[in-house]
């Protein structure tokens, strides 16, 4: 039986050739990310910015989407987001807090769904969520919070068990993931809400998986191999490890593509952010996470410790093939 | 590492006998669960998006908390100053009244102003750790006594009338006869009441949003309405409205501002008809004290008006036309059946001692539940699937065991979170197939480490071994931060996430067992008996 290999035996690509591409394309997307959040903004949910979502079925025929939004529009509670969502008969409407702090989370959801049974008697409320003012404002406070330390506790536990420049390079590649996978939001205006944040922490914790597996190898080869050049040891542990890479990322993607396209609409923009998540993720363990490693001069002396005798000899006999 | 000693295959596969028992439960119809016996009954429970359902969260309105406090603290001064032994065990007192957070009176004889502190301090209570009473006794320019909450008495007033919010919540929404409502504090000020399979949340926020505070006081018949319409009333009197629709006509009563009897004193709220005109009613029955204070009140005042004030609104003010003995009344306003039925639970659970409001409301049919059910499982057979052919092609023999280890994964996963009674939410059912997307992802660094160590020309047995004992490492630190990043996710955030976060958590921790450990032992038993010369992966 001969097994289907992914990526051939013993590849011995220059990946750190294009480092300086890689990292300006990089920063460049990250830039265009932020530029595009601050100028086209997130679709925020109730969630975040508060307010009456409904979504609303038709059972027959969807009616043209300017009636839905005259119907809306004489509940009287502003102007109303109208997104076509999931099936094709389905929409979920979203309205902002009506004026005055406390009608929010009593009425006005339901003065919706009365609204718009009133005009299309035939039509199915599946969810009404309602979130006041102050409620969506913790959320997003504590939206940000977890994200923030999610990304600075990895960053630290990095830095605990191999060295400050590796932390250093896990942090920036999670800036990176974080801030495409923002740009993402803004590009597509899938609507950002809790679920995204969900998205958010898994991409990070999914990218740092990655990013550790680079970096366990090259800590590996740098005790294995202590007079090698250090550009070479780096492309040396990619391609190493490069065959665990894409498997992971294939099966990944694989699970995640069944979910956009079978799994519940709801989550639709979950699993599209960690799709997108995966693939940027793969890129980064490729190309991203180890240049910032040369720069920040990492060698063989950042893990041997300097006074020890035993980790030096340890290494010649690893030299021989034997086990470390 | 590939030794085997046959206690541990034993372990292994009891945990993995366990995990299958387990789960079962999760799978059965609901007829079948209940027939389990009583150790067996634990699943997995559907989250409100799965199951369709409501979920409100109230937040509690400190500022009237704080007022209802102060307004006691009023009624204490009053009832201490007044002496347990008659009219000469009186301290005569003035210009009592409530400013800002703080009530203050004058002590009218000087000498008293000791003893006037000394019974304040018995009614205070320590709160706290360090001693600290609830309350601050100061004397001012020598006559005048301030009384101030303290913050540990603010917060343990707080603290304890959320709990007795919540009991209060609790007996409400159990009234109305719906399965399993949950309902906990979160936080300082909050509580969140989650009720499976409800639909229309309307009638059960308007039966946790009363207050259903209820006063019986006399109607103050010296008043002039001319003067009272102006805002002036007598001193100890004050202006109450009508409630909506009551009153024909009268929009406000004056009410002596002392309370005759209150809803703590009574024992039975039911609703029923009136006899005479047939429309809807609450008759309510006192406990003993109350029948007897009211008894004792209407005799006094037969021909005077008294009112039955809820929430601050006066719903009647009927005339005594001879005293009430029996200790139960009736209560009339222009209610329908149902409203008679919601204020009848609600007097019967007690009143609120705070007013609460809903800050977030999230309601889910059933239909859209059971869709996104149904295409959660679809899209997670498709990917299970999906994925261990991938293994399979890819990695042969290894990939089978990587597969069977994956799927007691799933098993224990499950059984895990149905011992802990753990809820899956539509978020938990993308966990659950990212855990299988990131499980098999140990099995990956595994086998390729041993393609590896093959390549370099190791012997089979040998290559195991090592990819095992090299990997974990890689392993164990990738599945440390993705535990990281799940219990920050679980810590701050709310609802649909902390699902996602639980299953993940629980996700990561069996799989490390069933990836590394389970396949570990597939493997050592295969190399045991066949010790083959070279292998394919």
């Amino acid at each position: 039986m001969r097994l289907l290999k992914l990526v051939p035996d013993d590849t011995n690509i220059d990946f750190l050739r294009w480092r300086k591409f890689a990292s300006a394309a990089s920063f460049l997307l990250v830039l265009l990310s932020i530029v595009l959040v601050a100028v086209r903004g997130l679709n925020l949910g109730i969630d975040f910015v508060g307010g009456q979502s409904v979504r609303v079925e038709f059972p027959a025929e969807m009616p043209p989407i300017e009636d839905i939004r005259e119907a809306v529009s004489n509940v009287g509670l502003g102007e109303a987001t109208i997104q076509q969502f999931g099936s094709e008969k389905a929409v979920s409407i979203r309205t902002l807090l009506p004026e005055g702090e406390n009608v929010t989370a009593d009425s006005a959801g339901q003065q919706l769904v009365a609204g718009i049974k009133e005009a299309f008697p035939t039509a199915r409320t599946g969810a009404v969520e309602t979130v006041s003012g102050k409620v969506s404002g913790e959320l997003l406070r504590t939206g940000a919070l977890s994200l923030g330390l999610a990304m600075l506790a990895i960053s630290i536990y990095i830095w605990v068990r191999f060295e400050w420049q590796f932390g250093v390079g896990a942090m920036g590649r999670l800036f990176h993931e974080v801030a495409l996978t923002f740009g993402f939001f803004a590009v597509t205006q899938i609507q950002f809400d809790l679920n995204s944040v969900a998205a958010l922490l898994t991409i990070v914790g999914y990218s740092l998986n990655d990013t550790i597996v680079v970096y366990d190898r090259v800590r590996e080869n740098l005790k294995k191999y202590r007079k090698m050049e250090i550009i070479p040891l780096l492309n040396l542990s990619i391609n190493e490890t490069l065959a665990r890479t894409v498997m992971t990322s294939v099966s990944m993607l694989l699970a995640l593509a069944v979910l956009v396209i079978f799994g519940p609409d709801v989550i639709f923009g979950f699993s599209a952010a960690m799709l997108l998540g995966v693939f940027v993720g793969t890129y980064s363990s490729i190309l991203m996470s180890t240049p910032v490693l040369v720069w920040l001069k990492v060698g063989p002396h950042s893990f041997v410790p300097r006074t020890a005798e035993g980790g030096a000899e340890r290494v010649t006999r690893s030299d021989d093939g034997a086990v470390v | 590492m590939l030794d085997f000693p046959r206690w541990k295959t034993i372990g292994i596969s009891l945990i993995l006998l366990a995990g299958i028992l387990f789960s079962i439960p999760s799978f059965l119809p609901e007829k079948a669960f209940n027939s389990l016996p009583g150790f067996a009954q634990t699943k997995v429970n559907l989250g409100l998006d799965l199951a369709g359902g409501s979920h409100l969260l109230l937040e509690a309105d400190l500022a009237d908390l704080q007022k209802t406090q102060l307004a006691n603290m009023e009624k204490t001064v009053r009832t201490a100053m007044r002496g347990e032994h008659g009219a000469d065990d009186d301290i005569a007192i003035g210009e009592l009244r409530r400013s800002g957070n703080q009530i203050s009176f004058l002590v009218r004889d000087q000498a008293q102003i000791d003893e006037a502190r000394e019974r304040l301090f018995r009614e205070t209570q320590g709160a706290g750790l360090t001693g600290q009473r609830d309350w601050n006794i100061n004397i001012v320019d020598v006559t005048r006594i301030v009384l101030t909450p303290t913050r540990a008495g603010q917060a343990q007033a707080i603290s304890r009338a959320m709990d007795t919010a919540r009991d209060i919540i609790d007996r409400r929404v159990n009234a109305l006869g719906t399965r399993e409502p949950t309902i906990i504090r979160e936080g300082n000020d909050r509580i969140v009441v989650q009720v499976p399979g409800l639909q229309d949340p309307q009638a059960l926020k308007e039966l946790i949003g009363k207050t259903a505070r209820l006063e019986f006081r006399m109607v103050d018949a010296n008043a002039d309405p001319a003067e009272a319409a102006a805002g002036r009333v007598p001193v100890g009197s004050e202006i109450v409205p009508y409630a909506e629709g009551e009153g024909s006509g009268a929009a406000f009563e004056v009410l002596s501002r002392q309370v005759m009897i209150s809803g703590e004193q009574l024992i039975d709220a039911r609703q029923s008809y009136d006899p005479q005109s047939n429309l809807p009613v609450v008759t309510i029955r006192f406990d003993s004290g109350g029948s007897s204070t009211f008894a004792r009140v209407t005799q006094q005042n037969v021909g005077k008006r008294f009112a039955m004030v809820l929430d601050g609104k006066v719903l009647s003010a009927p005339s005594i036309n001879e005293p009430i003995l029996g200790g139960s009344a009736q209560i009339s306003g222009n209610f329908t059946v149902a409203s008679a039925n919601a204020l009848a639970i609600s007097l019967r659970s007690g009143a609120l001692p705070v007013k609460m409001a809903v800050v977030e409301e999230r309601t889910v049919s059933p239909e859209l539940g059971a869709d996104s059910i149904e295409k959660g499982v679809i899209a997670g057979i498709i990917a299970t699937v999906a994925v261990l052919t991938l293994m399979i092609i890819v990695y042969g023999r290894f990939g089978v065991y990587a597969n069977i280890a994956l799927i007691f994964n799933i098993f224990l996963i499950i059984a895990i979170m149905g011992a802990f009674n753990a809820t899956l939410t539509l978020p938990g059912i993308a966990g659950f197939v990212l855990t299988i997307g990131a499980a098999v992802d140990a099995n990956v660094l595994i086998n390729e480490r041993i393609r590896e160590e093959l390549k370099r020309g190791r012997r089979p047995f040998q290559a195991v071994e090592l990819g095992y004992s090299e990997a974990s490492r890689a392993i164990f630190d990738a599945n440390v931060t993705n535990v990281i990043a799940a219990a920050l996710m679980f810590w701050f955030g709310s609802g649909p996430i902390k699902g996602f976060a639980v299953v993940l958590t629980i996700g990561i921790i069996t799989s490390v067992f069933t990836a590394v450990t389970v396949t570990r032992m597939f493997a050592a038993h295969w190399l045991r008996s066949r010790r083959p010369a070279a292998i394919t992966i």
